[in-house]
């Protein structure tokens, strides 16, 4: 349709007009570029990984409508008219007054990765951002999952650090306190050490 | 690794994927979950000129007609997993399909794109051959209806004709007295299967056998049903475990299947003669209690 140029310099690109993290954003994009090769090269979405690019490691887990799926498997083309949520989005879908005031400052943290510092649930991180989105989904369909619905859930998220035993104990504690009442569904602002603040 | 370049259309009907596909060619690819295209596209196995993206036609919520579950081409994994509708009318699906991939996997993939795929691990792809399932596609010269044991050709390869797409997949409702049975042997959850069987039994008023039907997934270049024999054997007996143990053995004698670097092809005969035994124990006493678990699950929750 068009002969723009995309990031990459290489023609034959068009234009596309995603959602992603509540804002309308456009890129100019070959229709075969996949949608983690823009989340994350051209929007700068670091979180969105490049694992494996074959919808096994979960590197690259983003929600599409609220469902996680591997953005190396989809392209750009499809992804218009879809609500995208990555990691850094994902605060803002707590949707509280908290939330906004906090964004306001710039820096906010989901419950559900205040749960993930809390219990000691990363250790490099490469795996985080994909392994906390797809929690997230599941939390949301189920309330409280059992211990085995989060292995079951999580098994396509591989994290090659911490041995699985934290995480399930994250998911699990953000599950419990989001059942239990509103204030684990707060957002609350971090330190520029990222140590949790009280 | 990235896909090459490719056009893409996004159609809204399955006539419009016809045209599409007919006008692009050799070179023009279905689109559907993409949760098998798209790594071969990243690995550069495959090469499409033409993408025919069929998401936006969506599928339909399943639904019984008459003595037919009919559930869509596009019914996502998830759906066959969750809808009360499948757990009580189709069990065996929405109990394989929990074999199947990972959690992203199942929210993209779908039943018609694993039908179409033909994996010889595809869980699904053995129901439909247990199950008696039906295949309606849609081509240039119009739809027709294709039974899955007519579908399965070789490695990745169907009986589907050019620019032919799957649009609805029609499945029996398990009758009264049905029971229903799936094994499966994976190296870890949601990996291919390293063998996999999946049976159905029609039992009589005194108890004895009517019908019985036994699949292979993992065992052959394709999914397959098991020698007639074999499962012949069956009708008549009340399924006792020697009865079992012996259909099993003959299902597995009539396969060679072929070693690769997760298991041998003797050892996958030996799991599936195995898988074969369990797969139809579960699915004797599942007849004999007239019911099934997945059915119990969603007996209190109607379609959502
Ligand atoms: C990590 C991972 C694990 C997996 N594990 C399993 C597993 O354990 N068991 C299993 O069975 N599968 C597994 N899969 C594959 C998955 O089930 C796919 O969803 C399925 O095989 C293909 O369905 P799809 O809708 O994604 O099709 P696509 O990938 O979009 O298409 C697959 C092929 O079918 C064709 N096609 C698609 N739809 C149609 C149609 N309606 N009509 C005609 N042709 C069509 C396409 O052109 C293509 O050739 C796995 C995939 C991944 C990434
Ligand atoms: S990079 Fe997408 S699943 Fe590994
Ligand atoms: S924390 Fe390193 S891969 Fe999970």
């Amino acid at each position: 349709m068009t002969t723009d140029r995309d990031v990459t310099g290489r023609e034959g690109a068009e234009a596309y007009t995603l959602r992603v993290n509540g804002r309308e954003v456009r890129v100019a994009a070959r229709p075969s570029r996949s949608l983690l090769d823009v989340l994350h090269d051209d929007l700068g979405l670091g979180e969105v990984r490049y694992g494996c690019g074959e919808g096994v490691c979960g590197t690259c887990t983003v929600l599409v409508d609220g469902e996680a799926v591997s953005a190396c498997l989809m392209f750009v083309a499809q992804a218009e008219g879809h609500e995208i949520t990555t990691l850094s989005g994902l605060a803002s879908l707590a949707g509280d007054a908290a939330a906004t005031e906090v964004h306001a400052r710039g820096r906010a943290l989901h419950p559900l990765q205040q749960s993930f510092l809390r219990n000691g649930a990363l250790q490099c991180g490469f795996c985080t951002p994909g392994m906390i989105l797809a929690a997230h989904a599941l939390v949301e369909r189920v309330g409280q999952p059992t211990r085995e619905e989060v292995a079951y859930e999580l098994v396509g998220n591989l994290c090659r650090c911490t041995g699985y035993a934290k995480i399930f104990d994250a998911v699990a504690e953000y599950a419990g306190a989001a059942a239990d009442g509103t204030r684990a569904r707060h957002v609350e602002p971090v330190s520029d050490h990222g140590s949790v603040a009280s | 690794m990235a896909s090459v370049d490719f056009d893409y259309v996004a159609v809204s009907s399955y006539q419009e994927a016809v045209e599409a596909l007919a006008r692009g060619g050799e070179e023009a690819k279905v689109l559907a979950g993409g949760q098998s295209l798209v790594p071969m596209m990243n690995l550069r196995l495959v090469r499409p000129e033409l993408l025919v993206d069929l998401n936006p036609i969506g599928a339909a919520p399943p639904s019984v007609n008459g003595s037919t579950l009919v559930l869509g081409g596009l019914t996502r994994h998830r759906t066959l997993l969750e809808t009360a509708t499948v757990r009580r009318h189709c069990p065996l699906l929405a109990e394989a399909v929990r074999y199947v991939g990972n959690a992203r996997v199942r929210n993209r993939g779908t039943l018609g794109g694993s039908l179409a795929h033909a994996d010889p691990t595809s869980e699904l792809g053995a129901c439909a051959l247990a199950l008696g399932a039906e295949i309606v596609v849609q081509g240039p010269s119009g739809s027709r209806t294709i039974p899955a044991h007519e579908l399965f050709v070789s490695y990745l390869t169907t009986s589907l004709m050019p620019a032919e797409v799957v649009t609805d997949v029609r499945v029996p409702v398990k009758a009264r007295h049905e029971g229903w049975g799936f094994a499966e042997m994976v190296r870890r959850t949601s990996d291919l299967a390293i063998a996999a069987a999946a049976a159905t039994v029609v039992l009589e008023e005194d108890g004895t056998a009517r019908h019985v039907t036994l699949s292979f997934a993992g065992v052959a270049e394709r999914v397959v049903s098991a020698e007639d024999d074999a499962v012949r054997s069956l009708v008549g007996s009340t399924g006792d475990d020697r009865a079992l143990g012996s259909a099993a053995a003959g299902a597995v004698a009539a396969l060679s299947p072929s070693s690769d670097v997760h298991a041998s092809g003797e050892y996958r005969r030996r799991v599936a003669a195995v898988l074969a035994r369990r797969a139809l124990r579960s699915a004797f006493d599942r007849a004999a209690e007239g019911t099934s678990d997945a059915a119990d699950g969603a007996a209190d929750g109607e379609e959502a």
